[in-house]
This record gives structure tokens, sequence and C-alpha cells, in this order.
């Protein structure tokens, strides 16, 4: 194995370059909207469906939202577990990743995926991949504004 | 027709989260975080409740309703327990979506094995 001399290697940079963009799909960004939006759109009619089913079961709205939080995860967790979740996040991008169904899918893919490595290092650790960022940014985030809430409470703006 | 307003809606917003994954090349994890502060800002500042109402499921399917359970439960929290509220309302409200994610998952792990990427 001799060195590469630099024009070698500059050459061998461009090749790899123009190896990179060819195999790089190109995606429209218009199509990827329509797409995101029809299955985002889809996943969402569903839990109004659990919303409304939920409702004439005589649950009210909390109790309702709770139903279809945990309908959609389970079902996401199923399909992930199937791999069948990641077929979808593929076709819809942003419309597989947005609902809570992208969350739950997150969570299940790093626990299936991270067995190997053990109970506690493993599963343990690398379920909270996603969740982890998600839960503290969503708690610290409601947290901050809890806390200009309760001062304006305090100073008696709301009453 | 509530099924329409869910449809559209629900649609639009990942349809514009797609904009933002396109042009910005954000990690998931990074999008779902910022959907959540998202939804919690907009129902603190009283713009998320007039969506839901109008959307229903497609306000609180997408994460930025995660962000707004957070809210509501924080806001409960605090006006029934004053000051340490602010440290209960936050897990109460997302007790469920939590819970169901990690407990079904790990009980997933056991059961699926780990697919090779195609």
């Amino acid at each position: 194995m001799g060195k590469m001399t630099q024009e070698e290697k500059q050459k061998k940079a461009e090749e790899y370059e123009q190896y990179v963009k060819e195999v790089t799909p190109t995606h429209s960004l218009p199509m990827n909207m329509a797409k995101a939006f029809l299955v985002g759109g889809l996943i969402c009619v569903l839990g109004q469906i659990i919303l409304h089913v939920a409702g004439n079961y005589g649950l009210d709205t909390k109790e309702a939202g709770s139903w279809c939080s945990l309908l959609l995860i389970f079902g996401s967790v199923l399909l992930t577990g199937c791999n069948i979740y990641p077929k979808i996040g593929k076709f819809a991008g942003a419309g597989a990743l947005v609902p809570i169904t992208g969350f739950a899918n997150s969570v299940a893919a790093s626990a299936i995926e991270y067995k190997k490595e053990g109970q506690v290092f493993g599963i343990g650790c690398k379920i909270f991949t996603i969740a982890g960022p998600v839960v503290l940014y969503g708690i610290f985030s409601s947290w901050l504004l809890g806390v200009v809430y309760y001062i304006l409470k305090i100073m008696g703006v709301f009453v | 027709m509530e099924y329409f307003n869910a449809f559209w809606v629900g649609g639009l917003i990942c349809a514009l989260v797609q904009i933002l994954v396109d042009k910005t090349k954000m990690m998931p994890g990074r999008i779902m975080v910022l959907l959540v502060c998202t939804g919690a800002i907009l129902s603190a500042v009283g713009l998320f409740e007039p969506l839901v109402d109008y959307a229903g499921a497609g306000a609180s399917v997408p994460l930025i309703g995660f962000g707004n359970t957070l809210w509501k439960g924080m806001k409960e929290a605090i006006d029934a327990n004053g000051f340490i509220g602010l440290f209960m309302g936050g897990f109460t409200s997302c007790a469920v979506g939590v819970s169901a994610a990690l407990i079904l998952s790990y009980i997933a792990s056991w059961i699926f094995q780990p697919k090779m990427k195609e």
C-alpha cells in the first residue's frame, strides 16, 4: 500500500462526492408535504374516531383523550414491533413523526433495538433516547410557564 | 364535519413540520422536543383551546397536543395547590402518554426481535 498523493486523494474525494450525489434520493418538497398531510391527517382522523367512540361510552373529554393516546400508542408500538411503522415513516416523513404515534414508535424502536445490550444499560437507558428529551423539555417548559403564571397570579393579574 | 376538520388541521401541522424537516435536516428527537414546547406555549397563551375546539384530534394527536396536556395539568395543579403544584402538574398530566409508551414498549421488547435495516 503506497501513500496516496494529494492529487489521488482529491480525485477520490470528488468521486465519492459524485457517488453520494447519485445515491441520495431526490425528493420534492411539495410531494413530501402531500404525503405528510395525507398520513398525518389520517392518524388524526383515527384519533377523532376514538374520541367519538369514547364519548359515546359517556367518558368526559379528559378520559376520552387518555383513551385516545393509549390506543394510538398501543397501535404504534405494535406496528413498530412488526416493522410496519418504519415503512409508514419512510413514506410519510413528518406525517408519521408528528402525531403521538411517532413518539411511541421511537420509544418502542429503541427498546427493541437495544435489548441485546441488557435490561438495565440496554433497554433501561436507551428507551429514554427520545422519551427523555421530550419529557425533560416538555416538563421544563411547562414548569417555566407555570412559574410565570404563579407569579402573575400572586401579583393579582389572574383572579 | 369534525372528522374533516381533524383531518385537514392534523394534516396541515404535519405538512408544515415536513417543511422544517426538509429544510433544516433536523433529527426527529429535536422536532418532537420543539413540538411539545410549542404546544405548551400555545396552550399557555390561550391559542390552543380554540384550535382544539375546532379540530379535536387534529390538534390533540400531534405532539403539540402533548404540550397542551402538560400545560393544562400544570395550571390545574397551581390553581389547586399553589407553589408545590409547580412540581405536581406536569407529570400528573402526561402520565398516560408516558406510562403507556414506556410500559408497552418494554413489553414489546420481550416479544419482538430487532429487524435488519432494509
